[in-house]
């Protein structure tokens, strides 16, 4: 008779989002792993059918409050390279500095909010701050700051407003923008004390063999555009996306899951990043992950933390650099005429690539569209290296194991609301 | 409800339905106040922060989302039923969301439209605020909530007031501010006078016209909105995309639009 053991958690805290995870072993051996996303969906692809193409940065926004900047990018970069619209480039600094904002407060939000918790043994981040108020006090202070660049620049921080097909509703003059270097300079600060801070935590020696996707681009370090590349030698344009990418229906969840139509699983994200484009990050940010211990190549999930902190020391030092480059617009936006066809658009979200389709016909009407969230993209690595962790953690009892569970898919922040979804954690020991 | 050292504190649950988590997002956002917000309540339920749970019943439960699935419509009842007093925070829990279009459309047709197998995917054929399934003692408007009037609400209820949350338009907020309207200045079709107030009239500080992220004012005048916008060039697609976003099912947009 097999030695069969069941662990499970109901509902996965300190995620964006609803979902489950069920793990099954048999005399130590994992026979199941899944990770179901029961986050009720929300049909947004549908949707957006019959709308016009300038509503749908505002629409596409509401997939997610903790990344719409990332929606809102990834639909202006498809819809105006369908219509044959360049930006200028005050207008794609601004772009560039108002998705800085985005990753300066979801990356504080996780690193001290969702992450740390679990490295240092606390529920969350109240309670790591009765012990450590001053780390605590750190991370709200970074997130309060990506949150200002947002707030100035896109009008609020949760769904911006300012963000228009062909630039902007209203640009800020030079003098307003000097009003976030003295905040984006502490922040620069409190972000090279995260890196040191994360870089001391405990990782278990693990790593994964999957291929790594990123957008690159030759001069800067790629968040709001580029190509789509990765370690395996992949070099794409955003509009041939569908043509190495797919998508599968699986049961045991409402995300679909993207995988490489050779077959192959794939992860977005931070550690792709760091891996593909460590070189194009400003001078500070590589210093910091030199210091940090990160070797020119990341492919520990746990390191991840340590990676996003590197990158939000990126973050607010390239933030500077794009308000000292700013000169304002002639005109805050170009009008846009709709071209009936199919328009593509890639960004790099928080947690990674974020791909966009929308086809239109000749008066802008949005015949469809296609969405695919990072974390869509990454179920199957997570689901893949929860099997590995729990296979070299079998020893361990139910709540150690539970616990390595959830932190192990914590280390990718899925935001299963992108994803359409939610996380509820079962172990079944059989 | 607020007591001294050693008193029980009050207990704060947050919830989450169909959404977008960002109305939660905006209790984290309190940057400078979280943490003397957390000394003075018991953080009881908040999975997006915290895998500390403590049992209901609650005080104060915060409900983000619309209802959208058959699983949801007995969630809600048994949030009610372990709560003192429930507040809806957003337009999802408060007018059903975006994801409300699906009802004036087949959801059918909707669910495969998306994914590939449908008879795996369960769902509502609507999406509906809070206050269709339970008693609801206050709504908080917005895609996303105003965290300032959150915070607002927190302390009323925490200490047994109403909450002093006005429910006139934007218009009223514009000219507090000084924001030139660009509907008379510019001719851009505005829903300023029929939405209710909260943002602080961002849109139009932002030379916009406002989308009605706040939903309908208490007593809004649609009809004479719909008359101006009409002139202003809008035609009847215009005029039912412009009330069929985020509060598409609140009645006053929903009937502006022509969807009875």
């Amino acid at each position: 008779m097999a030695e069969r053991r069941t662990i499970r958690t109901d509902y996965l805290a300190r995620v964006e989002g609803e979902g489950a995870m069920r793990v099954e072993l048999a005399d130590g051996q994992v026979e199941h792993v899944e990770l179901r996303i029961f986050e009720p969906p929300r049909f947004f692809e549908a949707l957006l059918r019959g709308r016009s193409f300038l509503e749908a940065p505002d629409i596409t926004a509401r997939i997610c409050g903790i990344c719409p900047v990332a929606y809102q990018t990834s639909a202006v970069n498809a819809l105006e390279s369908l219509c044959g619209v360049e930006v200028s480039e005050p207008i794609r600094i601004l772009r560039r500095l108002l998705y800085c904002g985005e990753w300066i407060e979801s990356h504080a939000l996780h690193v001290y909010m969702l992450h740390a918790p679990d490295f240092l043994g606390y529920a969350g981040a109240v309670e790591l701050a009765r012990d450590a108020p001053q780390a605590v006090e750190r991370g709200l202070a970074l997130k309060k700051t990506g949150n200002e660049v947002m707030s100035l620049v896109g009008g609020r921080e949760i769904h911006p407003i300012n963000v228009r097909v062909g630039g902007f509703y209203r640009t800020p003059a030079r003098s307003e923008l000097r009003a976030l270097v003295e905040p984006l300079e502490r922040a620069r600060e409190a972000a090279l004390d995260t890196v040191r801070w994360t870089a001391g935590f405990d990782f278990p020696a693990h790593t994964v063999g999957c291929t790594l996707v990123a957008l690159s681009r030759g001069d800067t370090y790629a968040i709001e555009d580029g190509r789509v590349r990765s370690d395996a030698g992949l070099d794409i344009a955003a509009a041939e996306y569908d043509e190495w990418f797919e998508e599968e229906h699986v049961e045991r969840s409402n995300a679909l899951h993207s995988r490489l139509r050779s077959g192959d699983t794939y992860l977005c994200g931070p550690l792709a990043r760091y891996t593909l484009n460590r070189e194009s990050l400003s001078p500070l940010a590589q210093e910091a992950a030199r210091d940090a211990g990160l070797d020119e190549l990341c492919r520990d999930p746990f390191r991840s933390i340590v990676v996003r902190s590197v990158e939000l020391v990126y973050a607010c030092d390239e933030a500077l650099r794009l308000i000292d480059a700013y000169e304002e617009p002639d005109a805050p936006f170009v009008t846009v005429e709709p071209v009936a066809g199919t328009g593509h658009g890639v960004s790099e979200a928080p947690r990674g690539l974020l791909y966009h389709r929308y086809r239109l016909d000749a008066d802008g009407t949005i015949l469809d569209a296609k969405i695919v969230p990072p974390t869509s993209q990454n179920q199957l690595a997570i689901e893949d290296d929860l099997r590995a962790v729990v296979a070299d953690n079998a020893r361990l009892d139910d709540d150690e194991l539970r616990s390595l569970c959830e932190q192990t898919i914590r280390n990718y922040d899925p935001c299963i609301s992108c994803a359409t979804h939610f996380l509820d954690l079962e172990v079944v020991r059989r | 409800m607020a007591g001294g050292e050693g008193a029980l504190k009050p207990k704060l649950a947050v919830w989450k339905f169909a959404s977008c988590d960002g109305c939660q997002l905006s209790l984290l956002d309190l940057e400078d106040d979280l943490l003397a917000l957390a000394g003075a309540v018991e953080l009881a339920d908040f999975r997006e922060a915290t895998s500390g749970v403590v049992e209901g019943p609650y005080d104060l439960s915060l409900v983000e989302g619309s209802i959208t699935t058959p699983h949801d419509a007995e969630r809600i009842r048994e949030v009610r039923s372990s709560s003192k007093a429930l507040v809806t925070i957003g337009a999802c829990a408060t007018a059903g969301g975006v994801q409300a279009l699906r009802n004036f459309a087949d959801v059918d047709e909707f669910v495969r439209a998306v994914y590939a197998s449908p008879q795996f995917i369960s769902t509502l054929s609507t999406s509906t605020p809070i206050a269709d399934h339970v008693r609801v003692d206050f709504e908080l408007r917005g895609c996303p909530i105003n965290k300032r009037q959150l915070l607002e609400v927190v302390t009323a209820f925490l200490h047994g007031r109403r909450p002093g949350i006005p429910s006139t338009s934007v218009c009223t907020e514009c000219k507090r501010r000084g924001v030139v309207c660009v509907t008379v200045a510019h001719g851009t079709p505005c829903l300023g006078p029929v939405t209710h107030a909260g943002c602080g009239a961002l849109c139009p500080a932002f030379d916009r016209g406002c989308f009605g992220c706040f939903g309908p004012m208490e007593t809004p005048n649609t009809a004479s909105l719909v008359s101006l916008l009409r002139s202003q060039g809008l035609d009847d697609r215009d005029v039912q995309r412009v009330f069929g976003t985020f509060n598409a099912n609140a009645d006053a947009f929903r009937e502006a639009a022509g969807r009875g």
